[in-house]
């Protein structure tokens, strides 16, 4: 028997796998095709103090390999998601874990501080990342001073696991991961999307209303794996690795370069089914080499 | 119930610009309604990352199989469209919301189908007829080519035409077919292009008829959870994977 069970500080994963804020909605849209309670937690749409509408259509362009979004956070505000989506999703037996995101650090905080008072939500996913918001997180989460900033906020509001979303469009990485665990962050995610572009040639017009927008999907695996295995290097916290992941093997990967636990987003897309069949074939490598623990596979990346 | 589903192409016809798929699952059909659509893996598809979304043209829960008109538009398509018999195509089914059908059998309805977008009519106008329900399809195409399956559709219920180019049927656009001068229609479902769609609902706005419209944004998951292909509407973005892809026109800013 293999143990899959990942222990977080105040947070249990009955496995490492995860679906990724803004590819799962609420869950309940993939409860039709998997038992959602075989997942070791689900990030729900990022959510905002007030209600937003997103960005004009068009959000989206395919790509290779991958997707460009340009969402823009639509969302109905954290008083709806409490009343309206939380009695709905609270009892489903998994880790719901709500991403908090914001343009000023108050709205961070207040957001924090009326999901802390949810019993069932054992943590808060701080995005400081999103490339598709004006002021909207991503302007605190490019510098080091900006993340010192909103996690030390957010961490006097919020007792419970406190993970920060990180972005990839930044210098270094790891410089922005040490920021976060040194102002009290319990866990560190990456990497939310990339900043990219699409044009139509034909028509000499952006594929996006808002011009540029964040590449996800299969395309940015190997971006996202190098930066976990940096900032796993350098902070002690435990880091949730994400970023392409479309397999068990991909996420095996993440595992070996330093993540404790996984995200899968935009292969949700093209497999409702995946975060599942990614949580079995974990456990199937870790018969397979035999591993007792899936924690074990955390960091044992063997380098030359 | 949505069910991902491996399907078997088991017929195929086509023509220059479109091609139709009759495929059969080996599991009983879940509940389908005129104007929901599947979403289409495809595979060995370099350029093509998503699954397709494509309008379910007709159902035959006898026989488990449904029928899809694709039509080729870029590699996704062209990939679906070369399915060969026997190979499997993986779906998720049944999408979207689907067309309000008439309560009254005495309403007056006009189906409006421009391009590839009479696909879904043809399954909503087979259960129209199954309702006793007193109604007409207006297909419209740029030239004679462009319009396929019509006898089909005649077999189904009165078939109207026209064409940019004359070539077949009236000449002209949908909306200027000598029919609406003649009959009041006090209900109408339209799927087409954008401008013909916008076309029908300035009418149907300025003559007081009820009118859904059937929407193609681009999408990426179908399920409502991505939010990528959103219609903005009196009630804010609404996802057309969900709470569309149909939508009555006084919902509609257009």
């Amino acid at each position: 028997m293999v143990n899959e069970t990942i222990k977080l500080k105040g947070l249990t994963l009955k496995n490492p796998v995860m679906t990724a804020s803004g590819t799962f909605g609420y869950g309940e849209e993939y409860a039709d095709f998997i038992d959602l309670s075989q997942l070791g937690g689900i990030l729900v749409k990022g959510t905002t103090l007030n209600h937003r509408e997103g960005n004009p259509y068009p959000r989206m362009a395919e790509t290779p390999s991958g997707m460009l979004n340009a969402v823009g956070l639509q969302n109905k505000g954290i008083d709806y998601f409490v009343e309206t989506i939380y009695p709905r999703i609270k009892d489903i037996d998994t880790n719901i874990i709500v991403n908090v995101s914001g343009s000023t650090i108050e709205d961070y905080c207040a957001v924090a501080e009326k999901v802390n008072a949810l019993e069932n939500i054992p943590a808060i996913e701080l995005n400081v990342s999103c490339p598709n918001v004006k002021q909207g997180g991503m302007a605190f989460g490019v510098t080091c001073a900006g993340i010192e900033q909103v996690v030390t906020a957010v961490r006097k509001v919020y007792d419970k696991h406190l993970m920060v979303k990180l972005s990839p469009n930044v210098t270094n990485i790891a410089d922005l991961a040490l920021s976060a665990e040194a102002s009290g962050a319990d866990s560190v995610s990456l990497i939310n999307t990339l900043l990219g572009m699409a044009i139509d040639a034909e028509t000499r017009r952006p594929k996006l209303s808002t011009v540029t927008g964040g590449l996800s999907g299969a395309c940015v695996k190997p971006v996202a794996l190098r930066m976990v295995w940096q900032v796993a290097k350098a902070v002690k916290i435990p880091v949730i690795g994400l970023g392409g992941i479309s397999s068990a093997t991909d996420a095996i990967e993440f595992m070996l370069a330093g993540a404790s636990a996984i995200e899968i987003g935009t292969a949700n897309f093209i497999d409702p089914t995946i975060s599942v069949k990614v949580a079995k074939g974990i456990v199937e490598y870790c018969e397979r080499h035999n591993i007792k623990n899936v924690s074990d596979l955390t960091g044992a990346l063997e380098v030359m | 119930m949505k069910k991902i589903t491996d399907f078997r192409l088991i017929e195929k016809k086509e023509w220059a610009r479109s091609t139709f798929l009759l495929l059969q699952s080996d599991e009983p059909l879940e509940e389908i309604k005129a104007g929901q659509f599947v979403q289409v893996h495809v595979d060995n598809a370099q350029h093509t990352y998503l699954r397709r979304p494509i309008s379910i043209h007709d159902v035959d829960y006898d026989n488990r199989t449904i029928t899809l008109l694709v039509q080729r538009v870029g590699e996704g398509s062209n990939k679906i469209a070369d399915t060969e018999i026997n190979a499997t195509l993986n779906m998720i089914y049944p999408l979207g919301n689907g067309f309000t059908l008439p309560e009254d059998k005495n309403e007056k309805v006009l189906l409006v189908g421009g391009g590839i977008g009479i696909a879904p009519l043809f399954y909503l106008g087979k259960m129209l007829k199954d309702k006793g329900v007193d109604f007409k399809f207006l297909l419209g195409g740029r030239s004679k080519t462009d319009l396929i399956m019509l006898d089909e559709f005649a077999s189904v219920g009165e078939v109207l035409v026209t064409t940019n180019d004359g070539s077949l049927g009236e000449e002209g656009f949908v909306t200027q077919h000598s029919v609406w001068k003649k009959e009041r229609f006090n209900k109408i479902y339209t799927c087409g292009p954008k401008p013909m769609m916008m076309a029908l609902a300035k009418m149907a706005r300025e003559n007081d008829i009820w009118c859904e419209v059937s929407l193609e944004n681009l999408m990426a998951c179908g399920l409502g959870a991505c939010l990528c292909c959103v219609e903005n509407t009196v009630e804010g973005n609404v996802c057309v994977c969900k709470e569309g892809p149909v939508i009555n026109i006084n919902k509609l800013l257009w």
